[in-house]
């Protein structure tokens, strides 16, 4: 069900970590926070890909986890200078974990459009939350003026004011996250996963538990999302409501079909990708959102299996559309009304 | 009389006014083929679902062994020693038969939802997968993409998936479905092997077939049970005449 990566990706990935290593060295420093924000993007994107491509659920409230850490960070940021890493990532992730675990499990009694309707208006209930109360500044939104300090008895570890600092520890979080869903996606856990999407009815009766499994992977998710927007959310120092609206939600799924579903790095491809085009479009027109939509279109035509289309085209020299893992036989869909709704 | 390991009393099923299946009561031994049969509509197919939980019933109980399961989610029923096929093959089709059965054997393991370690390793499940692959008689095809198998061949893996789960009772739900005659014999024979140390319900429309491995026989019609028993007493029984004469001529003979 999944492939193995071949040595060309393996040593593509070797060339690009080397590269991003290396970059804080050979590269000023705006690219430097540039690529902080872009690895940042890319983890949001693989958080997403593990409920999209391997639980085939599309969730539109991940923007909402994203802007959701950010806020805590806010939250506890003292006035007078950091907040501590060692208390604030962690408070950050749970209270995403356990917003994720109840919109979890209520969405999750749907199905299709249904979830994905449900989960907007989860999202969209957080995005009014934080939008039209005063908590966290309203619709102004918050400052945050100290980036959280990583220190141990007292002397600092690590200080994320210097951008190549915060640069190393975003690209440690980003390929700890490339680990864990490969390792999750490898796991009996990520079959159970994937056969409950490619056919539910199957899987039950199979005996998977398969709405525990959704919801382990719904928050796990969920919690990656959070882990970005928490160091988004220092970097910029600032937090508004629009970080936790649809509009984000939906720019992260494009980065996830803009990459490819059916592996694990391809929605990071997908994320540089988006992030690197707008960025060079910004710069050189003054209609760029325009160019950029119909760039994204003309992609999507020409490699329905996202970027890694391309990758697995220039490998085998062929354009065939690849295996995009809809592994589906003959899905008996669970007759409305009938179906058994207790989990 | 051996073990009972399916009971299922008065079972009852209404959509609205309509009774897809009223008081029906049926039990399956160890070592047991029971065929349940009748025409189109009788209810079989709800029946089945009832017993799998994956139609809710409205009224009466199921229990498997000692264990009420009426009330238990069609996963949980799983757990607890109950395999289902169905009508239409539902394996992974862009998968080998060796991941098919490990998928199958992974989800009774006590491990089946680790977050870490891979599944290809684990040994224990290996060796289930490999024994049920044998037990079919696919040991050759094991690594055979599922989709590039023919219909029968299918059947089997479908069968295999439902053997990984080490069922107690094994619902059967039209199994012979479009096979050819060849293919249709082989899976008889099958069937007949599997029920030692098991229990079979099988619902199927091939006469010869049924006839061949049911040891007793619960027929339906619109709903409920007409007649019940060794296959000679039901073949003689007037109310299934009737039945099968009124709807689908020849078909008991």
């Amino acid at each position: 069900m999944i492939r193995s990566a071949t040595p060309v990706t393996m040593i593509a990935i070797a060339a690009a970590l080397a590269l991003a290593l290396a970059l804080p060295v050979i590269a000023p420093g705006y690219y430097v926070q540039f690529a902080s924000k872009a690895m940042l993007m890319g983890m949001l994107a693989l958080s997403l890909n593990l409920i999209v491509g391997f639980g085939g659920l599309v969730s539109l409230c991940h923007g909402a986890f994203f802007g959701l850490a950010g806020y805590m960070l806010g939250f506890l940021t003292p006035d007078s200078g950091g907040a501590s890493l060692w208390l604030s990532l962690p408070v950050a992730l749970l209270t995403v974990a356990a917003v994720a675990a109840i919109i979890g499990a209520l969405s999750l009694r749907t199905r299709g459009i249904y979830f994905i309707m449900v989960t907007l208006a989860f999202g969209e209930m957080l995005f009014y939350l934080f939008h039209d109360t005063r908590i966290g500044g309203g619709s102004d939104g918050m400052y945050i003026y100290f980036k959280p300090e990583i220190a141990i008895a007292g002397s600092a570890l690590l200080d994320l004011e210097k951008s190549n600092t915060f640069f190393y520890v975003a690209l440690a979080c980003l390929v700890g996250t490339a680990l864990l869903i490969r390792g999750l996606v490898r796991s009996p856990f990520g079959h159970a996963l994937v056969a409950a999407r490619d056919n539910e009815r199957r899987a039950l009766s199979l005996g998977f538990p398969v709405f525990r499994l959704r919801l382990a992977a719904f928050v796990i998710s969920a919690m990656i999302a959070g882990l970005a927007g928490y160091f988004s959310a220092a970097q910029f120092g600032f937090v508004a409501p629009q970080l936790l609206g649809w509009h984000l939600s939906a720019t992260m799924l494009v980065m996830v079909v803009l990459g490819g579903m059916s592996s694990i790095l391809g929605p990071l491809v997908g994320a540089l990708a988006l992030i690197g085009l707008e960025e060079v479009l910004k710069s050189s027109f003054e209609h760029w959102k325009l160019i950029k939509g119909l760039i994204i279109i003309g992609l999507v035509f020409a490699l329905p299996g996202g970027l890694q289309q391309l990758a697995a085209m220039l490998q085998t020299g062929s354009s065939q559309v690849p295996d995009l893992g809809a592994d589906v036989a003959e899905p008996v869909p669970a007759p409305a009304g009938e179906a058994r709704s207790h989990v | 009389m051996s073990e009972i390991l399916l009971k299922a009393t008065a079972l009852e099923k209404r959509y609205g006014g309509l009774k897809a299946v009223s008081g029906v009561s049926i039990d399956v031994h160890r070592d047991e083929v029971h065929a349940v049969i009748g025409p189109n509509g009788a209810g079989k197919s709800t029946l089945i679902n009832l017993l799998s939980g994956d139609v809710s019933v409205s009224a009466g109980a199921v229990m498997l062994g000692e264990r009420d399961i009426t009330n238990l989610a069609p996963d949980r029923r799983a757990r607890a020693g109950l395999g289902r096929s169905y009508q239409k093959t539902t394996i992974f089709q862009n998968s080998t038969v060796f991941e098919n059965v490990r998928l199958a054997a992974q989800a009774h393991g006590g491990q089946a939802l680790r977050l870490f370690g891979s599944v290809v390793r684990d040994s224990n499940v290996n060796a289930r997968a490999d024994s049920a692959i044998a037990e079919v008689g696919l040991a050759r095809r094991a690594s055979t993409i599922a989709k590039l198998m023919s219909h029968g061949e299918q059947r089997q893996l479908e069968i295999a998936m439902v053997l990984a789960t080490e069922p107690k009772l094994i619902l059967l739900d039209e199994p012979l479905a479009g096979m050819g005659q060849a293919e249709a014999s082989s899976m008889i024979a099958l069937i007949g092997r599997l029920k030692f140390g098991r229990a079979i319900l099988l619902v199927e429309h091939d006469m010869d077939a049924v006839f061949a491995l049911a040891d007793r026989l619960t027929v339906m019609a619109d709903g409920a049970v007409i007649a019940a028993g060794s296959p000679g007493h039901v073949r003689n029984h007037p109310a299934v005449r009737s039945a099968y004469l009124g709807h689908d001529h020849g078909a008991a003979a």
